[in-house]
C-alpha cells in the first residue's frame, strides 16, 4: 500500500503504524487515510489487530513505530484526554454514577465550558439523537438502543474531529442491531462527523460504511467501498470474509492467463476467472469463490443456458428467509453441497426437498485466487 | 404459596445456630448490661434503679473528653487508613494482574498471621528510645541523640493505621476490581485528567467500599484496647480503657456498662452522621 | 466492635460455660486462681505425684480474680489467692468467698505473726476468710549509675529526671506518695473527708511530677524493659522485679523508701462455690512446707509466710534482700490494711484526672 502524503481534506492519517506485544505483532505496518466526513470501517476477525489500532488512535496504546495525524498534525505524543478524538466503547462505558445529562456534560465540564453553554449543548445533542426526554434518567433506566445513542451523544457534544466506535453493536440482540445499523448511518450522515468503526460483522461494515478496510493478522488486506470488496475481492481472505460464498479448493488444469480450468479436490471441473495477483499457471493450487446469488437455478437443463459451468443437483434443504431465502443443493456425483440464492420469482415457488434441479454460473462470477501457502 | 413443612423445618435447623449464637452471645449480654447500667450501689449488695451512671458520663468532663478524644482520633485514623489504603488498593485492583496481584494481596494479610499483641510489641521494639528506628537515626547521623518515638499519639496512630489496613484494603480492592477499565478510559477519552477521573469516576464507584471499609476501621479503632494502651503516652486516654478500668480495676460494673452502652450508641450515631454526610446508605455499603 | 464491653460480657459467659463443663467432668481436680510464679510446674508435679490430684492453674491478678469470681458468684475455682487487703471489701460487696476452716490448716508451718495478722484483716462478721501465703513489698528500683539521691517516692519528681522515671497509675502509687509527703493515708481509711484531702494533695504532686514520667508502666515486663534499657533510671516497683534486674545489672537496686516500703500479703482464700475444698487445704499445707515454699520463692522472687523456709532459699536472693532491707527498714514496712468500700471510687477519679492532665 502506498504511503499517503499529508493532505488537508483527510481527517485521519495513519502512517506505517506498528504495535508489538512481545514477539507478537498486533499491528504490522498499517497506513491509511480517512476522508473528512466519511464513515470508515475496519473489518476483521477477532484478534486481527483492529482494536489495538483503534486504541492507538484514541491514545490508550503507544505505537512502536509510525505516525498518527489528525488534520495534518501528529497526535502520537498527546495523551488521550488531549486528542481531538472520542471513542464509543464496546460496552459503551456510560458512567453509572451519573445521570444521562451528567454523562453528556462530563466532557464539556472538563473543557471548563460555562454552565449556560453546557446546558444548551446537552439539550441540543439530546435533541439531535432524538432523546430529549431522557436528560434526568439514570443509566440503568435506559434501554440498549437508548444507551447506544447516549454514548454517541456524549462524544458528539464535544464535536470531535473523529469518532471512534469499537463494535458498539456487538452486545445487542440481532433485531436491535439491524435497526441501529440504519440509525447509526443516518446519524453520521446528519452530523457529518468522521466515523471510524471497527467490527467483525461484515454486514455492519457493508451497510454503514463509505470505505471499508479488511484487516487480517495485523495488516490491511484490502481497502475499498463495500461494493468493491463484495464484487472485486483482491484476495481469497476478502472473498471468504466479506459476504457468503461457495468455496472450492482445486488445481489449475489449464489457463489462458485470465480464465482457468480448475479441477476441484472433490472432482468437479470448473471454469473460473483469475482475480488478484499473481498470474496463474498450470498446476497451481487455487481457491474458487462463487456467490450464492450468482448461481442460476432451473428445473431443467435449459435454465442454466449461457453459463460456462453447469451441474445437476438435488434439493437437499430449503432455507426460507423471505428475500434472503436459500436452497442447499447436493451434487449427486460428489456429494458436495452448494448454496444457491432462491429467486423470488414465481416459477420456483413450489420447489421441494428431493427435487432434481440444474445449476449454472458464469466463468467471470467464479473468482479464483492462488491458495494461501 | 405455602412452604412444605420439611423445608420449613430445614430452614429452622439451618438458622438455629445463628439465632442461638445471636441470642446467647449478643442479645442476652447486652440486655444484662443494660440492666446493670441502670442501677447504682447504695450499700453492700444493695442496688437501686437510677440513671445516675449515664448522668455521670455527661456531667464529668473527664469521661466526655475521653470519649471525644477517642472518637476524634478514631476518625483521624480512619481517614489516614483510607488515604494510605486507597492507592494501595487501586494498585492491587487495577495496575497488577495475575500472580503478583494475589501476592500483593497476601502481603497485606501477613501482619494478621501474628496476634495483635505481638504486632503491637513489634511496634514498641521499633519505636522505643533504645529501639531500632532511634538507633538507625543515631547511627546515620540524622539525629545526635536518641529520640523517643513511643508513648505519644503519633505512635498510637501508627499502630492503629497499621492494624486497620487490611480491613480497608479488602472492601476497596473488591469494589475497585468491579470498576470496568473502559469507564476509566472513557473518563480520559472525554477530556478528563487523572484528578477528574479519580474524583468523578473512580471514587464515586468505590464509594460503597470506602464507606464499608471506613465503618469497619472506625469501629475497630474505637473499640481497640491494646494498641492505645501499649503505645500511648502518659497523657493518652482511650475510652475502651476507661470501660476496662471501670469493669476490672474499679469493680464498677454499673458505670462500665453505662459506658459500654454509650459507646455503642454514640459510635452508631457517628457512623450514621458519616453515612448521611457522604450520601451513602447502610444497605448500599453491605451490598 | 465494642471490644471493652465484649471482653466483659463474652468472657464472663465463656468462663461460666467452661467452668460448668469442667466441674462435672473431673472430680479430683484443684482449680487454682493465682499469680504467675505461685504454682511453678515443679511444685505442681510434686503435688500431683503425692496426692493424685490434678492442679489446673489460672494466672491472674487482684482485680481480675475479683472480677472473675464476681461474674460467677464465686464458682469456677477451688482456691484463690487475693491480697489480704482486698478480701474483706470484696466479700462484703459481692459475697464471693467462703470462710476458712482453720482447723484444716497446719498452723505450725506458718509464721505466727503473719497468720494472726491475716486472720484479723480478713475477718468479716466474725468469720476468717484467709491465711497468708506470699508476701512482698513495693518500693523504689533505681539505676544507681544513672540516677543519684533517690531515697523516697517524692524524689522521683526531682530535677534532672525529666522523662526518666516510671510508676504505675494505680492505688499503691497514691498511697506511697501520701506517706512520702508526710501523711498517713491508712489512718484516714475510715474517714473519707480526710482521705479525700490527702488524695487532693497527692493528685497535685503527681500532676506536677508528670513531666518526669517516661511512661506509666502497666505490667511487670514493661517496667523491666524500661529499666533494663536505661530508658527509665528510677521507678516505683515490686521488690521481686528489682532483684531480678539486680541479678542482671548490679547497678540497678531495689531500695526501701525512707517513708517505708509498702507491704502486701497474698493469701489463700476459698471461693464461695469451691467444689474441692479438701484438695484446697491439701494444697495449702503442701506448699507451706519449708522446702516447697522455697521453690515458690525461687520462682516468684518473693518470700513466703512458711516458717523456716529461708534456709532453703538460694543465697543470692537472701543477699539481695539484706541489701534492700535492714532491721529498721523492715520494721517500717507499711502493711496494707483492708480497703473500706467506696475508697476505690474516689481513688479512681483521682487517677483518671492525673492521666487526663496535660504534661506541663
Amino acid at each position: 500500500m502506498p504511503v499517503t502524503s499529508p493532505s488537508t481534506d483527510a481527517d485521519l492519517e495513519c502512517v506505517q503504524l506498528v504495535k508489538r506485544f512481545g514477539d507478537f505483532t498486533a499491528v504490522d505496518d498499517v497506513s491509511f487515510t480517512i476522508a473528512e466526513g466519511s464513515f470508515f470501517s475496519i473489518l476483521g476477525p477477532s484478534g486481527c489487530g483492529k482494536t489495538t489500532l483503534l486504541r492507538m488512535i484514541a491514545g490508550f496504546q503507544r505505537p512502536d513505530g509510525g505516525d498518527i495525524r489528525i488534520k495534518g498534525k501528529s497526535i502520537v505524543a498527546l495523551p488521550p484526554n488531549r486528542r481531538p478524538v472520542n471513542m464509543v466503547f464496546q460496552h459503551l462505558a456510560l458512567f453509572p454514577m451519573m445521570t444521562v445529562e451528567q454523562n453528556i456534560a462530563y466532557g464539556l465540564k472538563r473543557r471548563k465550558a460555562s454552565r449556560a453553554e453546557i446546558a444548551r449543548k446537552v439539550a441540543a445533542v439530546l435533541e439531535r439523537v432524538g432523546l430529549p426526554e431522557l436528560a434526568g434518567k439514570r443509566i440503568d433506566q435506559l434501554s440498549g438502543g437508548q444507551k447506544q445513542r447516549i454514548a454517541i451523544a456524549r462524544c458528539l457534544v464535544l464535536e470531535p474531529a473523529l469518532l471512534l466506535l469499537d463494535e458498539p453493536l456487538g452486545a445487542l440482540d440481532l433485531k436491535l442491531r439491524e435497526r441501529l445499523k440504519v440509525e447509526l448511518k443516518e446519524l453520521q450522515a446528519q452530523v457529518g462527523t468522521t466515523f471510524a468503526y471497527i467490527t467483525h460483522d461484515q454486514s455492519e461494515a457493508l451497510v454503514m460504511s463509505d470505505q471499508v478496510a479488511v484487516m487480517d493478522r495485523g495488516r490491511f488486506v484490502q481497502v475499498g467501498t463495500p461494493q468493491q470488496l463484495y464484487f472485486e475481492p483482491r484476495t481469497a481472505f476478502v472473498a471468504g470474509f466479506v459476504g457468503d460464498s461457495n468455496r472450492w479448493s482445486g488445481r489449475v488444469e489449464d489457463t489462458n492467463g485470465t480464465e482457468a480450468i480448475v479441477i476441484t479436490t472433490n472432482g468437479l471441473t470448473m471454469i473460473a476467472t483469475r482475480a488478484g495477483e499473481p498470474a496463474l499457471s498450470k498446476g497451481d493450487a487455487v481457491d474458487i469463490f462463487v456467490r450464492p446469488e450468482a448461481i442460476v437455478l432451473g428445473r431443467d437443463a435449459d435454465g442454466a443456458g449461457g453459463c460456462e459451468n453447469r451441474l445437476p443437483g438435488r434439493v437437499e434443504s430449503l432455507l426460507f428467509d423471505g428475500a434472503n431465502s436459500r436452497v442447499m443443493v447436493r451434487h449427486p456425483a460428489t456429494g458436495g453441497d452448494i448454496m444457491v440464492a432462491l429467486p423470488q420469482t414465481g416459477e420456483l415457488m413450489g420447489l421441494r426437498r428431493g427435487e432434481d434441479v440444474y445449476l449454472g454460473w458464469r466463468a467471470r462470477q467464479a473468482t479464483c485466487f492462488a491458495a494461501a501457502p | 404459596m405455602s412452604t412444605p413443612p420439611q423445608i420449613r423445618l430445614g430452614l429452622l435447623l439451618l438458622f438455629a445456630p445463628i439465632v442461638f449464637w445471636l441470642a446467647l452471645l449478643v442479645i442476652l449480654p447486652h440486655v444484662d448490661m443494660l440492666l446493670i447500667s441502670l442501677r447504682v450501689r447504695v450499700a453492700p449488695r444493695e442496688y437501686a434503679t437510677s440513671l445516675a451512671n449515664y448522668a455521670e458520663f455527661f456531667t464529668e468532663p473527664l469521661y466526655w473528653n475521653t470519649f471525644a478524644r477517642t472518637a476524634i482520633m478514631s476518625v483521624t485514623a480512619t481517614v489516614m487508613t483510607l488515604l494510605i489504603a486507597f492507592p494501595v488498593s487501586y494498585y492491587i485492583a487495577k495496575m497488577v494482574r495475575g500472580r503478583s496481584k494475589t501476592f500483593l494481596f497476601l502481603l497485606c494479610l501477613t501482619p494478621f498471621w501474628v496476634s495483635e499483641l505481638v504486632r503491637t510489641f513489634g511496634w514498641m521494639i521499633l519505636l522505643r528510645e533504645t529501639g531500632i528506628v532511634s538507633s538507625l537515626l543515631l547511627w546515620s547521623g540524622l539525629t545526635d541523640a536518641r529520640v523517643e518515638l513511643l508513648y505519644n499519639d503519633a505512635a498510637i496512630m501508627v499502630g492503629l493505621v497499621y492494624t486497620s489496613m487490611l480491613f480497608m484494603v479488602v472492601p476497596l480492592v473488591t469494589t475497585l476490581d468491579s470498576l470496568d477499565d473502559s469507564l476509566v478510559e472513557a473518563g480520559y477519552d472525554l477530556g478528563g485528567n487523572s484528578f477528574t477521573v479519580m474524583r468523578h469516576i473512580v471514587i464515586p464507584h468505590a464509594m460503597p467500599g470506602i464507606a464499608s471499609g471506613s465503618i469497619v476501621v472506625f469501629m475497630l479503632t474505637l473499640g481497640n484496647y491494646l494498641t492505645p494502651k501499649l503505645l500511648g503516652g502518659k497523657d493518652s486516654l482511650w475510652f475502651t480503657d476507661q470501660i476496662y478500668t471501670q469493669f476490672i480495676t474499679r469493680f464498677n460494673w454499673e458505670l462500665g456498662s453505662a459506658f459500654g452502652f454509650l459507646l455503642l450508641v454514640l459510635s452508631s450515631a457517628i457512623v450514621w452522621i458519616g453515612l448521611k454526610l457522604s450520601g451513602q446508605t447502610l444497605s448500599a455499603t453491605v451490598r | 466492635m465494642q471490644r471493652g464491653t465484649q471482653n466483659g460480657m463474652v468472657a464472663l459467659i465463656a468462663v461460666a460455660v467452661l467452668v460448668a463443663g469442667m466441674g462435672t467432668t473431673r472430680a479430683e481436680t484443684l482449680r487454682l486462681l493465682t499469680w504467675g510464679g505461685y504454682a511453678p510446674d515443679e511444685v505442681v508435679e510434686m503435688f500431683e505425684a503425692e496426692t493424685g490430684i490434678d492442679v489446673e492453674v489460672t494466672k491472674s491478678n487482684n482485680e481480675d480474680m475479683i472480677s472473675k469470681l464476681r461474674a460467677t458468684g464465686g464458682s469456677g475455682f477451688d482456691l484463690a489467692q487475693p491480697s489480704q487487703d482486698r478480701v474483706a471489701s470484696a466479700q462484703v460487696d459481692h459475697d464471693i468467698y467462703k470462710p476458712m476452716d482453720l482447723s484444716k490448716i497446719d498452723e505450725d508451718q506458718i509464721v505466727t505473726s503473719m497468720l494472726q495478722s491475716t486472720n484479723d484483716k480478713t475477718e468479716v462478721d466474725g468469720k476468717v476468710y484467709s491465711v497468708p501465703h506470699v508476701w512482698g513489698t513495693s518500693g523504689l528500683i533505681v539505676n544507681t549509675k544513672l540516677a543519684s539521691g533517690i531515697k523516697d517516692y517524692t524524689d522521683l519528681c526531682g530535677p534532672n529526671l525529666e522523662d526518666k522515671v516510671s510508676y504505675r497509675l494505680k492505688r499503691p502509687t497514691l498511697i506511697g506518695f501520701a506517706f512520702a509527703m508526710g501523711m498517713d493515708p491508712f489512718a484516714a481509711y475510715e474517714n473519707p473527708a480526710t482521705y479525700e484531702a490527702i488524695l487532693a494533695k497527692v493528685e497535685e504532686a503527681l500532676i506536677a511530677c508528670k513531666k518526669n514520667v517516661k511512661a506509666y508502666w502497666t505490667g511487670g515486663d514493661a517496667l523491666i524493659a524500661l529499666l533494663r534499657s536505661g530508658e527509665a533510671v528510677a521507678a516505683m516497683g515490686w521488690d521481686a522485679g528489682g532483684w531480678k534486674l539486680n541479678s542482671e545489672n548490679p547497678d540497678i537496686v531495689y531500695i526501701a523508701p525512707t517513708s517505708g516500703a509498702l507491704g502486701w500479703i497474698d493469701t489463700f482464700t476459698l471461693p464461695r462455690k469451691t467444689e474441692n475444698e479438701e484438695a484446697a487445704y491439701k494444697w495449702i499445707n503442701f506448699v507451706m512446707r519449708p522446702e516447697v515454699a522455697a521453690k515458690i520463692t525461687a520462682a516468684a522472687g518473693n518470700f513466703t509466710a512458711s516458717k523456716g523456709s529461708e534456709k532453703f532459699v538460694e543465697e543470692k536472693l537472701q543477699k539481695q534482700f539484706a541489701q534492700s532491707f535492714n532491721p529498721v527498714t523492715l520494721g517500717e514496712i507499711k502493711w496494707y490494711p483492708p480497703v473500706p468500700p467506696g475508697l476505690e471510687v474516689m481513688e479512681g477519679k483521682v487517677l483518671d484526672r492525673i492521666q487526663a492532665a496535660k504534661t506541663n
